[in-house]
C-alpha cells in the first residue's frame, strides 16, 4: 500500500478506521526522506526518533478515541519556528547550535492536535530570500527539476510536502515566502491575514509583515491546518482576539455568484507568456463554475509595492536582528580587544551576505537624515496600497492573480543580482504590505514545472479564499501533482 | 543615488557589522543600485497621507498585570557563550 502523498483528509480517515497506523504512515515518510533528501535537501535537522515516539503516542490516542484534527500526521516545520529541545537555526551560522527553551505557539497547537514532527526544514537565512539559496548550510532543490530552485524562503517546507517527505508543513511568509515556494514546487500554500496566527516563537524577520501558514497537498488540508493554528494568543499582542470561523463550513459551497477581480498590474509585460496563459485558463475554470470576473481591475500603486517592501522589511529586520550580539546566545567571537570588536566580528562572521545586505539597507533607511525620504515615505505608500485593496474589496469578493511571474529558475541564476531576486516576489508582497490573506494553488505545469494561482481575500476572510481555491481545485481536477524527482544532469 | 565607501563604513558601524574591504566595496555598489530603484517612490504624492506601521486596526493592547511562571536563570543562561555565576560575561564596555 502506497502511504506517500496521502492527504491529511485521507490519512485521517484511514487512521480512524485503523486501516493504517501512525507508525506506518510516519515510517513511510521517514523512509522517503532517507531515499530522496540527499538530493532534495528539504531538512536541516531530521527528528526520526522523536517522530516514531510521537507516532506511537498518536496510535494510543487513536485507539482510545481521543484523536485531534492532526493526530498521527507527519509534519515538517520551517527552521524559524522555535522548538524546545530541538535545534532551531533559521538557516544561519549565528544560530547553528541554538536549542530553544520553548515551543512556538503553533508548535504547541500542533502537539495538542497530535501531529508527528519529522524535522526542521531548510530556508533562506532568517527567511530573507526567494530561492532557499541563502541558507548558510546548503540550497534546497526543486523536486520537479533538481537543477532549479524550489522558491523561498520556506523552500524546504514546500519541497518536504512536494517530495512526499511530510504530509504537511508550516512556513512563514513575509513577502511571499509561503506562496512563492508553494507555486514553484507544486503544492498549496497559504499566508493567513496578519494577526490570524500568533507569531510567538517565530523568529522575527519583519514584525509587521511576518505570518505563519500551512503547506499542504490539498485545499481541504490547508483549511484543517489553518483551523489548528489560528486564534488569539496573549503572548503576541498583534494576534487578534476575534472568533475563528469553521474554515470547512463553506468549503464545498461553490462559487456561483461570487465576484472576482483580476488586477492587471499583476500581469507585467515581462512575465512568462505560458504562466500568463495558465493563470487565465484557471480563472476561466472559475468562470465556468459561476463566478463573475472583471478582468480590468486596476490597483495603480502596485508598481510601487516592491520598493515599499524593500524599505519596510529591511528596516524592521535591522532592528529585529540587533539582538544577535554574541552575548546571550548563538555564535560568539571572543578574540577581539573590546566588547564592540567582539560584537562586530560576531555579526560580521555569523551573518551571511543577504542578511548583511538587508541589515545595511534597513539601517540606512532608518538613519538620521534619510528616515523621512525612505522609511516614512514607504509607510505612507503602504497606506495607499492598503486603501486601494480596501476599495477593490467593495466590489469583489476575492482578487485573483499569478503567484509568480515565472516558473522555477535555475540554481545560481539570480544570486549575483539582488534586485533580480527581489522581483520574484512582485505578485506576493503587496498582500503582506496590506496584511491580507492569500493562497497559492497549483494550476498546472509549464514545461514540466508547476504554476501557482494566487487568490487574495479581505482581511480575516480566509473562509472565502479557501472556498474559491477549493472550487477551482475540484473543477480543474488536476489531483495531487507528483514530481518525477528528476536527477541532476 | 551613489553611496561612498565612507557612508558604507558609517552604516556598518551603526549596525555593528564588521565588513571586509571587499564586502564593503560590493555593498557600496549593490546598495547604490537598490537605492536607485527606491527613487521610484518620489513620483507618488504622499503629502497629507498618514503612515501605516501595521495593517491592523489596533492601538494599545492591554492585559491584567499578573505574575506568571517564567524561565529559570539556569535555563536562560544555558545558551550563553560566557557566564559567571548568574551573570552574562562580556569584555569591558568602557576603557
Amino acid at each position: 500500500m502506497d502511504l506517500l502523498y496521502l492527504t491529511i483528509e485521507e490519512a485521517s480517515r484511514r487512521l480512524a478506521s485503523r486501516e493504517i497506523s501512525s507508525v506506518e504512515l510516519t515510517k513511510a515518510a521517514l523512509q522517503r526522506a532517507d531515499e530522496v533528501d540527499d538530493t532534495i535537501c528539504s531538512f536541516i535537522t531530521r527528528t526520526p526518533e522523536l517522530a516514531l515516539e510521537q507516532a506511537a503516542d498518536a496510535d494510543r490516542r487513536l485507539a482510545e478515541g481521543d484523536a485531534g484534527s492532526l493526530t498521527g500526521i507527519p509534519v515538517a516545520l520551517k527552521d524559524v519556528l522555535s522548538t524546545a529541545r530541538i535545534r532551531t537555526t533559521c538557516g544561519s551560522r549565528i544560530l547553528e547550535d541554538l536549542v530553544p527553551l520553548y515551543d512556538a505557539f503553533v508548535v504547541r497547537r500542533l502537539q495538542e492536535a497530535g501531529a508527528v514532527l519529522v524535522g526542521k526544514t531548510n530556508c533562506d537565512e532568517f527567511a530573507m530570500g526567494s530561492s532557499t539559496e541563502n541558507s548558510a548550510f546548503f540550497p534546497t532543490r526543486n523536486p520537479w527539476d533538481t537543477d532549479r530552485v524550489p522558491g523561498g524562503s520556506s523552500g524546504g517546507s514546500a519541497t518536504a510536502v512536494a517530495a512526499g517527505e511530510a504530509t504537511f508543513a508550516l512556513g512563514s511568509d513575509t513577502g511571499g515566502s509561503i506562496r512563492q515556494p508553494a507555486a514553484l514546487s507544486g503544492v498549496v500554500g497559504m499566508k493567513p491575514t496578519y494577526g490570524r496566527v500568533s507569531r510567538y516563537g517565530l523568529v522575527a524577520f519583519a514584525s509587521s509583515l511576518d505570518q505563519i501558514g500551512p503547506f499542504t497537498l490539498s485545499v481541504t488540508d490547508c483549511a484543517t491546518v489553518l483551523q489548528a493554528i489560528s486564534g488569539h494568543d496573549e503572548r503576541d499582542a498583534t494576534s487578534v482576539s476575534i472568533d475563528v470561523p469553521d474554515f470547512k463550513a463553506e468549503l464545498e459551497a461553490g462559487v456561483r455568484g461570487l465576484k472576482v477581480g483580476v488586477p492587471r498590474e499583476y500581469f507585467p509585460e515581462d512575465m512568462e507568456p505560458a504562466v500568463r496563459e495558465a493563470v487565465a485558463t484557471a480563472i476561466n475554470v472559475l468562470v465556468a463554475e459561476g463566478v463573475a470576473v472583471d478582468w480590468e481591475v486596476s490597483l495603480p500603486s502596485t508598481p510601487y509595492a516592491l520598493a515599499t517592501y524593500y524599505i519596510i522589511a529591511p528596516s524592521e529586520a535591522s532592528a529585529n536582528l540587533a539582538r544577535y550580539d554574541g552575548v546571550k546566545y548563538g555564535y560568539s567571537y571572543q578574540d577581539g580587544d573590546s566588547m564592540w570588536e567582539n560584537m562586530e566580528q560576531t555579526r560580521g562572521r555569523g551573518f551571511g551576505t543577504e542578511v548583511k545586505r538587508r541589515i545595511m539597507l534597513g539601517t540606512y533607511a532608518l538613519s538620521s537624515g534619510y528616515y523621512d525620504a525612505y522609511y516614512l515615505k514607504a509607510q505612507q505608500v503602504r497606506t495607499l496600497i492598503r486603501a486601494e485593496f480596501d476599495e477593490a474589496f467593495k466590489s469583489y469578493d476575492v482578487l485573483i492573480a499569478p503567484t509568480t511571474p515565472t516558473t522555477a529558475f535555475p540554481i545560481g541564476a539570480k544570486t549575483d543580482d539582488p534586485y533580480a531576486m527581489y522581483l520574484n516576489d512582485v505578485c506576493t508582497l503587496p498582500v503582506n504590505i496590506a496584511g491580507l490573506p492569500g493562497i497559492s494553488v497549483p494550476c498546472g505545469l509549464v514545461d514540466g514545472l508547476p504554476v501557482g494561482l494566487q487568490i487574495i481575500g479581505k482581511p480575516f476572510d480566509e473562509a472565502t479564499v479557501l472556498r474559491v481555491a477549493r472550487a477551482y481545485e475540484r473543477a480543474a481536477g488536476l489531483g495531487i501533482l507528483r514530481p518525477p524527482l528528476r536527477a541532476a544532469a | 543615488m551613489s553611496l561612498t565607501l565612507d557612508e558604507v563604513r558609517h552604516i556598518a558601524s551603526l549596525a555593528r557589522l564588521a565588513l571586509s574591504h571587499e564586502e564593503a566595496e560590493k555593498l557600496r555598489e549593490q546598495l547604490s543600485g537598490i537605492l536607485d530603484h527606491f527613487d521610484l517612490l518620489r513620483e507618488l504624492d504622499t503629502s497629507g497621507v498618514e503612515p501605516t506601521a501595521h495593517s491592523l486596526p489596533l492601538t494599545n493592547v492591554m492585559r491584567e498585570d499578573n505574575t506568571s511562571e517564567s524561565l529559570s536563570v539556569d535555563r536562560v543562561l544555558a545558551n550563553a557563550p560566557r557566564v559567571e555565576g548568574e551573570y552574562l560575561r562580556v569584555r569591558a564596555v568602557f576603557d
